[in-house]
């Protein structure tokens, strides 16, 4: 069942013949929006130099890991989506069975030398599969492909949810969904399938922690319980809001130095920035995340096999949606769900998996012209 | 599974995901702009009332605990104050290597095994980010220690606080009682406002009495702090206003002498001024040590302290009730010449005494009988067949009502918390505690102070005061006065209007007074021993009440009693006769007769007021004498 359209052009062919597999544009967006992290890491982790070599040395390895990545070529990369899928279902299930605890959640897969957490291999194997599977017929896609797409979304997402994590299993499912959407879905299977999701809705949420129903319902008030699950938001809205058109100032945050914002250096990293630098930093931010939103959906816009565009497309407005989630979180426009902010908060696999995610884009990019 | 015409369909598939993608370019601005809006709203249309919470999140107001009221005793002498004493704190949280750094503080300072086992505990139950003590008391030596070694020890914290401190101790622990931490239970009774920053608190004695007068007023810090409520910086404050001072009635040396005098005993001495109600010593032994309850005691300790037979957290001068014994003759005698019975008529005292149609005897402690005795010679020689006589003539409602018109068995009304009455028992309340009729034997041994008839030490003294005042009753107090601090004003208590029994200032108290006189003075006083050579005129009474009843008949030998068992001495006396300045009483548990034991005491209190207290003073060359 594997395609004959890596024939033509052997690998050796690509490699030998352009330079390594970068875009210009990104890279240097990405670069950016890295140093901005550092710098509010800095001044949220109360100036700490040992946590900027950490995420320093992140850094380094996840820009390795990236270019590594952009030289897979799409082809292969394709035909590996499906293993890589399953072998991520498979320790997802390892991870519940033996799983590590860690925080009171099981996310932590203790291999001796490193811990990591699967379930952010699954944020690329999620839109690789979908991928993979809509593209193995023209679009767009069949119901029974829609169906088919719909299990591999949702079945990781119920893996990571029981963990319980609920912030990445909503991503997970944004992500796949995307590249379904990206898909040319019919707007009637869409539709049905928003419906057969609000019917399940109860039930689900009362399969949900109480905690994390709490959150959902906070947000529509958080003032309900300012010292209890509304806190969050409250301190993390009262940084934004005191710091005006231009902010406190890099390093005179009051309320993240004197650490009334929860999470600061990794959740809520966005509020500190938006507390130091105001309202001008948040545009300039936003800008530039838009800017690289754009760059890469114009990637996928130019590649010309509809698994890369699919996936170039699918990774980008999952990028996106990251962004998107994690600052409407930090500025009570939605709940707090746990999302971390791409390439600026302080953590561990999270940005490497980003950085592969561009990888994967540039690789596919830089390699448009060739046909399959 | 197999693609069909790959070509073809390709041009296909691009068009409907270029589709796709241009839906989505905008989902991603309309996303954005509600996004901007939103932080718009936030930092600009709303930022006033943001930056009012976000300034409200940053002030804190502190209380600043008040420095608790001193306690002195009417020379000045400091009974209860304040100690700055050293604390060693740990954060925690700032520190690397928490089991080194206690080694090497411990190289500086002397950490015992509790205190790293107590540090440890608290560790595990609050933040790491809070200050955590490691040793509570400092010497003076270590405190400079340590603070040469200050600057290797980041996160730990050499800091002074005050310490109630009881400089007599175990001497006034029962007067002055002690302070110990606010609990659980206190705090559902206190204010939570006047107790701000205070962690300490009045627990018995008149540390508990005067509790609103010695615990001043918190003031109120306004100062920056962070999320975990650490400070940074303080912006403003309005200072505290510290206790007033408590002067005392007591003095602190009489209650040394007396506490002296009763020596290993059991018992109780309180010595009161009769013309005000003045106590000058208030002695329970055993006592025990309130320095220890200011922390915290230990549990072995306090267990030790509580279980011990000679109940030594009692205070036996108003809590312990004993049966008065001989001491309420005088009061009994000063009722026949009320009710105007002849004390010349003479009652033959033949050892014992029986009521008619009954041939129970009552024995008199002389079992040779002391003859014929008159009221004179009944109180002298305490003939106890004599006061028999006299208590079945008046019968048990006269004798209880003019027992209660000296205070026997009723509330005194010191300043003191929680005051027991003792018992005058009577007719009417045998049946209604305990629905039994009384018997006419009971009367007989009222008459001598036995049977149901119990009193406090603090009773006795003011009966005592009360035949001193020849018919005045006061009401006894420990307080002086109140001293307020920064002005040094003393405001005294209002005078509590001293109550006269009726047919006060009779003559028939001279009469009874002379009486008491001659049982120290006279040839035959039960007391003659201990006021032989007395420079002034003594007047006194003894007393030995019975602990459990003999048997009538029954010979007993007193050596051969288990010492719980034995007889408590009394003695109640005052001086100088004629124009008294102290009355006293005196018991001393299981110690047999009160002329052996309980009138030397007395004497030794005494000759300590009016010899050596005057020859100090001379000396010292202190122009005022108080009392």
């Amino acid at each position: 069942m594997k395609g004959c359209e890596g024939q033509p052009f052997p690998e050796g062919r690509v490699f030998s013949g352009r330079r390594v597999h970068i875009d210009g544009p990104l890279v240097l967006g990405v670069l950016a929006l890295s140093f901005f992290g550092l710098m509010v890491i800095y001044s949220a982790s109360g100036e700490s130099w040992q946590v900027m070599w950490r995420q320093s040395a992140r850094l380094v390895l996840s820009v390795v890991v990236m270019l590594a990545v952009a030289q897979i070529p799409p082809g292969l990369l394709r035909r590996l989506s499906p293993h890589f899928f399953l072998a991520g279902i498979l320790i997802l299930t390892l991870v519940l069975i033996a799983g590590y605890v860690g925080k009171g959640a099981q996310r932590w897969l203790d291999l001796g030398v490193v811990r990591f957490q699967p379930s952010e291999l699954m944020k690329l194997g999620v839109p690789m599969a979908v991928a993979w599977l809509l593209t193995r017929r023209s679009l767009p896609p069949r119901f029974l492909d829609v169906l088919l797409a719909i299990v591999v979304i949702v079945l990781p997402a119920v893996l990571v949810v029981v963990q319980p994590d609920l912030g990445t299993a909503i991503m997970l499912m944004i992500s796949g969904l995307l590249v379904l959407f990206l898909s040319g879905a019919r707007w009637q299977h869409l539709l049905m399938l928003t419906a057969v999701a609000l019917a399940a809705a109860p039930y689900l949420w009362s399969r949900l922690h109480e905690y994390q129903q709490e959150r959902i319902l906070t947000m529509f008030d958080p003032w309900s319980d300012p010292l209890g699950s509304g806190y969050h938001s409250i301190q993390s809205m009262i940084a934004i809001g005191s710091a005006g058109l231009a902010g406190k100032g890099w390093l005179s945050g009051s309320q993240s130095h004197l650490e009334f914002i929860p999470e600061r250096s990794t959740d809520f990293v966005f509020a500190v920035f938006a507390e130091e630098f105001g309202l001008i930093g948040v545009i300039a931010l936003v800008t530039l995340y838009v800017f690289l939103v754009g760059r890469c959906l114009v990637m996928a816009y130019h590649v010309r096999e509809a698994f890369s565009r699919l996936l170039i497309g699918g990774l980008a407005m999952t990028f996106f949606f990251y962004f998107f989630v994690n600052t409407a979180m930090v500025s009570g426009l939605l709940p707090v769900v746990g999302v971390p902010l791409p390439l600026v908060s302080y953590g561990g696999t999270s940005m490497v998996t980003l950085m592969a995610a561009f990888g994967i884009m540039m690789g596919a990019y830089t390699r448009r012209h060739l046909m399959f | 599974m197999i693609r069909r015409d790959p070509i073809g369909n390709r041009s296909e598939d691009a068009r409907i995901i270029q589709l796709r993608l241009l839906i989505a370019v905008s989902a991603v601005v309309v996303l954005v702009v509600i996004l901007l809006g939103r932080f718009f709203i936030l930092q600009v249309a709303h930022h006033d009332r943001y930056r009012t919470l976000s300034m409200d999140n940053r002030i804190d107001l502190r209380p600043l605990p008040p420095v608790r009221g001193m306690i002195l005793d009417r020379n000045g002498t400091v009974l209860a104050e304040n100690h700055a004493v050293y604390e060693l704190t740990v954060i925690p949280e700032k520190i690397g290597d928490l089991g080194r750094t206690l080694r090497e503080i411990g190289e500086l300072v002397d950490l015992s095994q509790r205190d790293v086992a107590r540090f440890r505990k608290r560790l595990k139950q609050r933040p790491v980010f809070e200050p955590h003590v490691l040793k509570s008391r400092l010497s003076d030596e270590e405190a400079a220690r340590f603070s040469v070694h200050q600057y290797r020890f980041p996160g730990v914290t050499l800091s002074a606080s005050l310490r109630r401190v009881y400089p007599y101790g175990p001497l006034t622990a029962h007067v002055v009682g002690y302070v110990g931490r606010i609990s659980e239970q206190d705090t559902r009774k206190i204010d939570p406002v006047a107790y701000r920053g205070t962690l300490h608190m009045g627990k018995i004695g008149l540390e508990l009495s005067y509790e609103n007068e010695l615990l001043g007023e918190a003031g109120l810090e306004q100062v920056e702090t962070d999320a975990h409520g650490r400070v940074v910086r303080t912006i403003n404050r309005n200072p505290s206003r510290a206790g007033y001072n408590l002067h005392l009635t007591l003095d602190s040396q009489l209650q040394k002498v007396a506490e002296e005098a009763l020596g290993e005993y059991r018992g109780s001495v309180v010595v009161l001024e009769p013309s005000t109600g003045d106590v000058l010593a208030f002695v329970s032994t055993p006592n025990y040590d309130p320095n220890l309850f200011v922390n915290g005691i230990d549990p072995e300790s306090y267990r030790q302290l509580r279980d011990s037979p000679d109940k030594p957290l009692i205070n036996r001068a108003i809590y312990g009730r004993y049966a008065p014994g001989s001491t309420i003759k005088p009061i009994l005698a000063f009722a026949a010449l009320d009710q105007n019975l002849d004390p010349l008529k003479k009652t033959y005292c033949p050892g014992w005494f029986t009521l008619p149609d009954s041939d129970r005897r009552f024995r008199c402690w002389r079992r040779k009988g002391h003859g014929y005795v008159d009221l004179h010679d009944a109180i002298e020689q305490s003939c106890d067949v004599y006061f028999y006589q006299l208590a079945h003539t008046l019968g048990i409602n006269v004798v209880a009502d003019y027992l209660g018109r000296f205070g026997v068995g009723q509330v005194t009304g010191i300043d003191l918390l929680s005051e027991p009455s003792g018992l005058l028992p009577t007719p009417l309340w045998k049946r209604q505690a305990r629905q039994q009729a009384w018997y006419p034997g009971e009367t007989i041994i009222t008459g001598i102070g036995q049977g149901f008839l119990l009193v406090t030490p603090l009773q006795l003294a003011v009966a005592t005061a009360v035949l001193a005042n020849r018919g005045r009753l006061v009401r006894p107090r420990l307080l002086r006065g109140i001293e307020n601090p920064r002005t040094g004003v003393m405001a005294r208590p209002a005078e509590k209007r001293s109550k006269s029994i009726r047919a006060a200032d009779s003559p028939d108290f001279e009469m009874i007074v002379e009486d008491m006189v001659a049982v120290l003075h006279g040839s035959r006083g039960t007391a003659r021993a201990s006021g032989r050579n007395s420079p002034y005129r003594m007047a006194g009474k003894t007393g030995t009440a019975q602990v459990i009843g003999i048997p009538p008949g029954s010979e007993h030998d007193p050596a051969e009693v288990p010492e719980k068992l034995r007889d408590h001495a009394l003695f109640i006396a005052f001086a100088p006769a004629e124009n008294p300045q102290i009355a006293l009483a005196i018991i001393v548990e299981n110690a047999g007769s009160g002329s052996r034991t309980a009138a030397p005491i007395a004497r030794k209190i005494m000759d300590y007021y009016f010899i050596e207290r005057l020859r100090r003073a001379a000396l010292s060359g202190r122009s005022r004498v108080f009392g």
